[in-house]
This record gives C-alpha cells, sequence and structure tokens, in this order.
C-alpha cells in the first residue's frame, strides 16, 4: 500500500511538472503570441485592451449637446472628489426655472480611474476613455471641464 | 573535413621545434589560460542573454532588444555596467575572505574545466579519474559561498549559504549515484574512454530505462547543485534579498553571477558527456550511411549542440516550475531522489554485469 502511494506519488509530480512544461513550451515555439506592445514605437497602431480606462470624459453629440442632467450622482460616487457640478437654473418655455449643468469640474491628477462615476450616472452621460498620455509640466493643466463651451442638454433626457 | 586536433598537434610541434621544452610548456599552459578565461568571458555574455530572451518567449515577452541587433549586446552593456560600479565592502564585513570568496567560487568553477572534452582531442587534461575529478572540484564551491555568506555579516547573507551549503552537499549524493551508474556502464572514470564507450551509441540510448531514469535524477541534482529556481533557496529573492551575495556589488558580484553561468555550462558539459556521449555523432547501431553523414559535422559542434540543448533543458525548468521550499527540497532529496537512484543504480549493475545493454 504504501509503496502504491509512493509511485503514484512520483507519477503526479512528474505528469504534473510536464503539463507546466507543455505550457511555457507552447509559447516558447510561438513567438506570435507574444503580448508586448513597443509601446513609444507602435504608438499609431497601438492596441489597447477594450477595459482599459484612461480619463473620463462627457460624450457630445454632433449637436454639441450632452446627456449630463446636472444631477451630481457623480460627484457623491466619487470617493476622492475628482468630480464637482457646478450648476445653474435655465428657464423654460413655460417660464418654468429648471436646474441645468454649468460645468463640469475634472481633477485628473486625483483621478484613480475607478470607473464608479461612470457606473453612477443615470443618463451615461460620461464614459471612460482610452487616452492615457496624461503627463504635463503644470499640474494646473490637469483641472478639465468636460462639457463644450455653448453645449446644452440633449432633449428628452430627464 | 576541418578538426581542432590537428591544430593543436601543430600549435604544439611548432612550439617544442622553436623552444625548449620548459618554455613550450610554459607557453602551452598560458594559451590554455587564455582560452579558458575567454570561453568565460563570451559563455557568460552568450548565456546570460540566452536566459534573458529564453525567459522572455516563455512568459509571452520579448525581452531585451534595444542595444544593439535584436538586443545581442545587452549583456555586454551590463556587464560594461558591473565594471564601473564601485565594489564595496561592508564595514563589518571580514575584509579579507569577503573578497576572497568570489575569486574561490570562480576557481571552483575553473578548475572543472580541466577534464571537459571539447571535440575530438580538445582537452586540456585527459586524467583516468576525469569524473571522480570533476564531482569532487565541483562541491568545493560550496565553500566560496559559505566562506562569502560568512564574511558579509549579515543574516540573510549567513541564512543564504547554510542553505545552500545543506542543499549542495545532499544533491551531491544522487547526482554522484547517476554518475555513477554511467561510469558502471562505461567501465572507466576517464573522459575519453567514457566518450569513447559511446561509439555505437548514447548511453541514454543504450542503458534502457535505468539510464533514463538516472539521466532524469542527474538533470534534477545539477539544477540543485547550480542554485538555480526551482532550487534558488540560497538567493531566495522574496525572503533573503538575494542570499549569500546580498553584500557583494560591482564586479565582484559579476563574479559571482558569472560562477553561476559557468556552472550551468560545465554541469551541462558533463551530463552531455556521460549520458549523451560528448562530441561523439549520433551513431545508430549498423546504419553505415547515416553514420557516416553524422560523422561529417564537427565534434566540437555536437558538443555545444548537445550541452546547450541541456542547458536549455535547465533554463526550461526554470521557468516553468515553482520553487520549493527548504523541507521539500530536503524530503524531495532523501525521500525520493535517493532512494531512487540507489535502486537504479542496482538495476544498472545487474544490467551491466549481464550485458543486457545494447
Amino acid at each position: 500500500m504504501f509503496i502504491k502511494e509512493y509511485i503514484s506519488d512520483v507519477y503526479r509530480a512528474v505528469s504534473s511538472l510536464l503539463k507546466g512544461m507543455k505550457t511555457t513550451g507552447h509559447y516558447f515555439i510561438r513567438p506570435k503570441e507574444i503580448i508586448t506592445q513597443q509601446y513609444p514605437d507602435n504608438r499609431a497602431q497601438m492596441k489597447l485592451p477594450e477595459r482599459f480606462r484612461g480619463e473620463v470624459v462627457m460624450s457630445h453629440d454632433d449637436n454639441n449637446e450632452h446627456a449630463c442632467t446636472g444631477c451630481t450622482a457623480c460627484e457623491l460616487a466619487c470617493p476622492n472628489a475628482t468630480i464637482k457640478i457646478i450648476t445653474k437654473f435655465d428657464t423654460t418655455p413655460e417660464g418654468k426655472k429648471k436646474k441645468a449643468l454649468d460645468t463640469f469640474v475634472y481633477h485628473l491628477e486625483l483621478c484613480t480611474m475607478c470607473n464608479l462615476c461612470v457606473e453612477a450616472c443615470p443618463t451615461s452621460a460620461i464614459k471612460m476613455a482610452q487616452t492615457f498620455e496624461h503627463s504635463v509640466y503644470d499640474r494646473n493643466k490637469l483641472l478639465k471641464k468636460l462639457n463644450q463651451p455653448g453645449s446644452k442638454l440633449r432633449a428628452g433626457v430627464e | 573535413m576541418f578538426s581542432l586536433e590537428h591544430i593543436t598537434n601543430s600549435i604544439q610541434q611548432w612550439l617544442y621545434s622553436t623552444f625548449n621544452p620548459t618554455m613550450a610548456l610554459i607557453l602551452e599552459c598560458t594559451i590554455v589560460m587564455l582560452l579558458a578565461i575567454g570561453l568565460f568571458a563570451v559563455l557568460g555574455l552568450v548565456l546570460v542573454l540566452m536566459e534573458r530572451k529564453v525567459a522572455a518567449r516563455m512568459q509571452i515577452r520579448l525581452g531585451p532588444n534595444r542595444v544593439g541587433p535584436r538586443g545581442m549586446l545587452q549583456t555586454a552593456a551590463d556587464t560594461l555596467k558591473l565594471m564601473m560600479k564601485e565594489g564595496l565592502t561592508p564595514n563589518g564585513a571580514d575584509k579579507f575572505l569577503f573578497n576572497l570568496a568570489p575569486f574561490i567560487v570562480m576557481i571552483a568553477a575553473m578548475l572543472i574545466l580541466a577534464p571537459i572534452a571539447f571535440a575530438k582531442g580538445f582537452q586540456i587534461w585527459d586524467i583516468n579519474i576525469g569524473v571522480l575529478y570533476v564531482s569532487a572540484v565541483s562541491s568545493v564551491s560550496v565553500i566560496g559561498i559559505l566562506m562569502a555568506g560568512w564574511a558579509s555579516n549579515n543574516k540573510y547573507s549567513l541564512l543564504g549559504a547554510m542553505r545552500s551549503g545543506a542543499q549542495i552537499v545532499s544533491y551531491e549524493l544522487s547526482a554522484g549515484l547517476s554518475i555513477i551508474s554511467i561510469v558502471v556502464l562505461a567501465g572507466s572514470l576517464q573522459i575519453s574512454d567514457i566518450i569513447a564507450s559511446q561509439q555505437t551509441g548514447w548511453w541514454l540510448f543504450r542503458g534502457h530505462i535505468p539510464a533514463v531514469i538516472a539521466f532524469v535524477i542527474f538533470i534534477i541534482a545539477v539544477t540543485a547543485e547550480t542554485n538555480r529556481a526551482p532550487f534558488d533557496l540560497a538567493e531566495a529573492e522574496s525572503e533573503l534579498t538575494a542570499g549569500f551575495h546580498t553584500e557583494y556589488s560591482g564586479m565582484k558580484f559579476a563574479l559571482f553571477f558569472l560562477a553561476e553561468y559557468i556552472n550551468i555550462f560545465i554541469v551541462c558539459a558533463i551530463g552531455a558527456t556521460l549520458f549523451l556521449g560528448g562530441w561523439m555523432p549520433l551513431h545508430i547501431g549498423h546504419w553505415e550511411g547515416f553514420n557516416h553523414i553524422m560523422d561529417y559535422i564537427p565534434s566540437s559542434v555536437w558538443f555545444l549542440g548537445k550541452t546547450f540543448f541541456l542547458i536549455f533543458l535547465i533554463m526550461w525548468f526554470r521557468w516553468t516550475f515553482p520553487r520549493l521550499r527548504v523541507d521539500q527540497l530536503l524530503s524531495l532529496e532523501w525521500k525520493y531522489l535517493l532512494p531512487i537512484s540507489m535502486f537504479n543504480l542496482l538495476l544498472i549493475t545487474l544490467i551491466a554485469i549481464m550485458g543486457w545493454h545494447f
């Protein structure tokens, strides 16, 4: 019984080691599977993973309209005060006052790309972009205004 | 046909006809010394580059590819950097032993080079106890490692050195037993005799399954003896920073690093000599035509090819297997490898006595 266990121990050890060597050998003889990207050289045709998160942007359509209602859900969701929403009051044609977005302030230098603001947004106004070359010489340049000048809320978005 | 034997013979004849015998001998020793040092330098550069490239390919990376064409000059640049660095000696260290240790490790590696046959008739010293000499001298390097660990006056270094000592001493047994099993088959300790005995086929194939088992045990044991992953407990970056060479920097560190790679080359050369026929081309039984074609490939190419195949195998181990714990390391040796290799030696002796091998 003991001998049987001993031999099966040796057999299982050897077969599992060979399995590992098969995997590494598989990669060794297939250089096409190399996933390294030679970044500054291949800047033009670089492939980033789908879920890579570079910075928060607000999408605007052709009429310079966005979907942000100024609800501040993203500001509340942000764990490190990266987002500051400044709201204003618009007057509707009926003469009612309505809360709207004035400035979407985004501190890129504080952002950890956690994606919580994007998940919190009820109208999908903001999303994560894949740009990542953010280095600048002055940190004030990292303070961004996400809504474009003159943009307004898209009709029908509540 | 190209042969190093003619070159060495003609150099020797020219030396003895031009100078008196003493002078000629001194000149010959100088040439051999220069060749050995040159071989060490080239091997260091080539093996480190090979290791990094193999590692990169196995981990789906590119590896060094900036310095020189396809990164070929990377190791040369690294060596230049190491030479420029300051060789620091810690204040509390035993200065003499601390500075001596890397040279002992290096000299031990150099001494094992003596009986290795690099090609047909191209061997520094063909002593009649070649294999015994190799297994004896290879354990001298543990003195250098222990010396480095002790003299550094650092707990990490001492622990690494003690581990290395335990490891080398225990794995020497199974390496020795698997070497002996080939000696039993070949009937001689002399390297040239062992190679000549593989004229009709390599011992790995001729000795049936016991020879294959001896080969596997030999490879495992020498991987442990050269302190390489999965047996790199002497270095153990995660827990001992760098083990016995924690305190070394600059060229003294480079000597340890170089000695590690030289040792890999040497143990693989011994493995190739014992199991794969050294410089002997691949001969299959009585296929005269096939054997004749194989003879056209120079013997040095055969030797280097086999050696680099084994080196690749050991690198493959390093980049695949997880590291062992100290207790696992010792139980692998004393509970598995040693009993198996003793039983295996018995089988091989039986095969040799009964003449069952091909």
